[in-house]
């Protein structure tokens, strides 16, 4: 039983993980119906940024917030550049920027920081798992740093007024450049938040799983399968769809197919999704009436 | 009186389609002006050309300053607020902030709060409403917002394409009283498109008629709605 | 054109393509040329999935993976010969394509990037699984043997190799010519550029799509399978995402909706990693990428409709009417 239970609490903090970048794939969804297969490269690159910083002797949260920035430019810059222009592209067209972008991030960052696994550091200390033996210090630090991400998120969602006409730009372009929003701004926006959100993911998982170019790949599936069991559509859905991707993973690793098929069962969770619920758990479909 | 808005040669096209074949009209300053015609005669295109949302020949003069090539949003911020034709209402937001929406380009806090409050008196189903999904709202509920919407941008100009449509006759005249009393009390100039020519003569000053993405005719809401032939002819009541 | 200069012609070009290289090319050069043919077969499988079914595929690796281990497996565990695999190959790839595209063709459009995306990073893994390492051989691969020329004949084997993978390579071109000219290939324009028109018409949707998916990744088993042959060997971590996304380059920069479009996308593949290693030593990968999203920009019907442009302004030019 305490076995479950530390099984539950650790897949919690890694959840926490697939949650932020399943939120950043659902943001980019809603706003442009695309989902952004070098959401987890991207990831990975701004991670290799930070370590560098921090190599150079540039404290943690410094080079935590100079990463987070660093990510965010480059994130509205890829917009503004790459994917704006290709916006009424076939999908066939999107797809295959996104996967160049995929492509470039992956290889210049073997070919700059090489291909082998490399440490990072926690900011939270290696001393004594909390709570019992339950939790390492840093899955605490971890899971508690990304819970602040996503309420920050959501409340700059909920009660700014940026927020709210990035919402309006994501769901009703036209009618929103008639109130005067900056449609392309905002998803600008957008994508330098979504960067941000994956840089400190990224930050927070490659202590856990070392550095190395490939280190997002497995993350990013885990993402995708949440993304989809909460609902593509739906912000919350990638929140509680991450969570559970994380305990999931744990408990199936734990009891039923060990680490070895961690990713044949994402795999599989996202095909039963779109079998028997393409919609997740919380996409739902509109209410309307005209 | 001066003019707000001076349309000149106006051409536009769908891609290959043209839909507008040289246009001239003005909307004076502070008058209703009415653009009048059968379905397919290019009112929608017409309002959407002067909100940027179509690419166009010809020249459009707002306040004297020509505003073609613009983009929508800035167009927008100019002060032209346009009510489009499905009403553009955000479903999947509350009709609140469906309305702070509409304050987008202000940043006059007190004086958003008290053209907010305007709001609800005029439209008091939507203060019933506020915490509502917009998409649940009815139709007519729906239009009530999208003119709210617009008026809280504090315009010199809106534009409404078809308030009328698809609505039940009583809502009709519902909205139409509380646009009769924004006309009177607010100082802004209207340019109204309506399928509805009787409705829309009832409020305007001024009116034109299209055809086939041309002005056959102009003059005073009066004189057009004293035409007999002209009523039965092209405006068909 | 008469109907047989119609069919002259390719046989001819065949016919060079099998003789030249043989009596001139190193036992390297040779083995290159294997893998384009190869290369060529896999991405026509993918250019009838994307480019003429219009369903954005990124997983093509798998079945390049399952068709390979087929054969390894059957060649390696049951003795069976090279050649007897080939069938069964083509079969459980076909299979994996069909149980693959189903849930994901009723949702359509990205959802099957999605799912097909996911299958191409979970394939290494499942490869190294220690349940199935009995067959697999789990991380170390199979080791096979390299076809040999059958009677006696004076060849060398990769020479051999050569002439039996064109050979399988060119029944397949063929086929596709005739699955685009008929009826079944006609219904996949209809849909891919109006799915509305085409429903209305009476095409059953669903069956088409899911039909020329399982297709597709029949073709690309075989490819599978024959790079089994000339490399003769088979590891997990040779069927990574890199080799879908190699894939998606070749059938993107070929041109996705032709059949010639599949040959330039196989030459691109074999001989881009030598000329990107030379632009940009260190990460060729990236030269790949660019190079995608220059196409995206400015050639987003691949080498095939840049051919098309210019031949035919040489054309012009050459026979002036």
């Amino acid at each position: 039983m305490i076995g479950v239970l530390n099984q539950v609490v650790s897949g919690i903090a890694t959840g926490g993980i697939y949650a932020s970048i399943a939120l950043a794939l659902v943001m980019i969804f809603l706003a442009t119906h695309q989902i952004n297969f070098a959401q987890g490269e991207i990831a990975m690159f701004s991670t290799y940024i930070a370590l560098m910083l921090i190599q150079a002797g540039v404290p943690y949260w410094i080079a935590f917030l100079l990463t987070v920035t660093i990510s965010f430019t480059m994130g509205m810059l890829l917009q503004r550049f790459v994917l704006e222009p290709l916006s009424n592209a076939p999908i066939l067209a999107s797809v295959g920027a996104f996967l160049g972008l995929l492509l470039i991030f992956n290889n210049i960052a073997g070919w700059i920081f090489g291909y082998s696994l490399k440490p990072f550091p926690t900011p939270f200390g290696a001393g004594e798992p909390m709570f019992g033996g339950m939790i390492s210090r840093h899955e605490m630090g971890s899971t508690v740093v990304t819970l602040a991400v996503l309420v920050a998120i959501w409340a700059f969602f909920r009660f700014t007024k940026v927020g709210l006409a990035m919402r309006a730009a994501a769901y009703n372009p036209v009618s929103s450049r008639l109130v005067g929003i900056p449609v392309a701004r905002m998803l600008a926006l957008g994508w330098g938040l979504a960067a941000g959100i994956g840089a400190i993911a990224g930050m927070m998982v490659a202590p856990i799983v070392f550095l190395d170019p490939n280190m997002m790949a497995g993350v990013l599936l885990y993402a995708f399968a949440a993304a989809l069991l909460g609902g593509i559509t739906s912000p919350l859905g990638a929140v509680v769809g991450g969570v559970l991707m994380g305990v999931i993973e744990n408990l199936a690793g734990a009891y039923v197919v060990g680490t070895e098929l961690k990713l044949t069962t994402a795999l599989v969770i996202i095909v039963v999704v779109l079998v028997f619920k393409p919609s997740g758990l919380f996409g739902k479909a509109l209410a309307s009436r005209v | 009186m001066p003019m707000l808005l001076e349309v000149k040669a106006l051409h536009g096209a769908y891609g290959e389609s043209k839909v507008l074949h040289g246009l001239d009209f003005v909307v004076e300053e502070g008058g209703v002006t009415t653009l009048l015609g059968a379905n397919g005669a290019g009112k929608t295109t017409t309002l959407r050309a002067i909100s940027g949302m179509l690419k166009t020949q010809g020249e459009i003069l707002f306040a004297g300053k020509p505003i073609q090539g613009m983009k929508t949003e800035d167009i927008t911020a100019l002060g032209i607020a346009h009510v489009p034709d499905g009403r553009g209402t955000f479903m999947e937001l509350t009709v609140e902030e469906n309305l702070r929406l509409g304050s987008y380009t202000r940043n006059d806090k007190a004086a958003i709060a008290v053209d907010m409050a305007r709001m609800f008196e005029l439209f008091p189903r939507l203060k019933e409403r506020l915490t509502q999904q917009a998409g649940t709202l009815s139709g007519g509920e729906q239009q009530m917002l999208a003119i709210a919407r617009a008026m809280l941008l504090n315009p010199k100009l809106l534009l409404l394409d078809e308030p009328s449509f698809g609505l039940a006759p009583l809502i009709v005249r519902e909205i139409f009283d509380i646009l009769g009393r924004i006309v009177r009390e607010a100082r802004m100039s209207i340019l109204v498109v309506e399928q509805n020519a009787s409705l829309a003569l009832s409020i305007a000053d001024r009116a034109y008629l299209l055809e086939t993405g041309r002005i056959m005719m102009s003059g005073t809401a009066a004189d057009i709605a004293k035409d007999e032939s002209l009523r039965r002819s092209y405006l068909g009541y | 054109m008469s109907a047989q200069s119609n069919w002259l012609r390719p046989l001819a070009l065949l016919l060079a393509l099998a003789v030249i290289p043989v009596v001139f090319a190193t036992g390297f050069q040779l083995f290159q040329l294997t893998m384009v043919a190869i290369y060529a077969l896999s991405v026509l499988g993918k250019n009838l999935v994307s480019g003429y079914g219009g369903q954005v595929s990124l997983g093509q690796g798998a079945f390049f993976a399952v068709g390979a281990y087929t054969a390894a497996v059957l060649m390696d565990q049951y003795d069976w010969p090279y050649w007897a695999t080939l069938p069964v190959a083509a079969i459980t790839s076909g299979l994996v394509g069909l149980m693959l595209g189903l849930p994901a063709l009723r949702l359509g459009g990205l959802y099957l990037a999605l799912v097909t995306f996911a299958l191409a990073i979970s394939v290494p893994q499942l490869l190294k699984y220690k349940a199935f390492e009995a067959w697999t051989g789990g991380v170390q691969g199979i080791v096979i043997n390299k076809p040999e020329p059958p009677f006696d004949l004076p060849l060398s084997a990769d020479q051999w190799t050569y002439l039996f993978t064109l050979a399988v390579v060119a029944v397949f071109f063929f086929l596709a010519r005739n699955l685009i000219d008929s009826r079944i290939g006609r219904s996949l324009k209809a849909i891919r550029d109006h799915a509305l028109a085409a429903e209305a018409m009476g095409i059953e949707l669903a069956r088409y799509k899911t039909l020329v998916f399982g297709v597709g990744a029949l073709f690309t088993g075989i490819g599978g399978a024959l790079s089994a042959f000339a490399v003769a060997f088979v590891s997990p971590d040779s069927f990574s995402l890199a080799l879908s996304l190699t894939l998606f380059v070749g059938m993107v920069i070929g041109g996705a909706a032709t059949i010639q479009g599949a040959v330039y996308g196989a030459v691109f593949i074999v001989f881009a990693p030598n000329v990107s290693e030379a632009i940009f030593k260190g990460a060729p990968g990236a030269v790949y990428g660019i190079i995608l999203i220059l196409f995206m920009f400015f050639a987003p019907g691949g080498f095939a409709s840049l051919v098309r442009r210019f031949g035919a302004k040489y054309l012009r030019r050459a026979k002036p009417a």
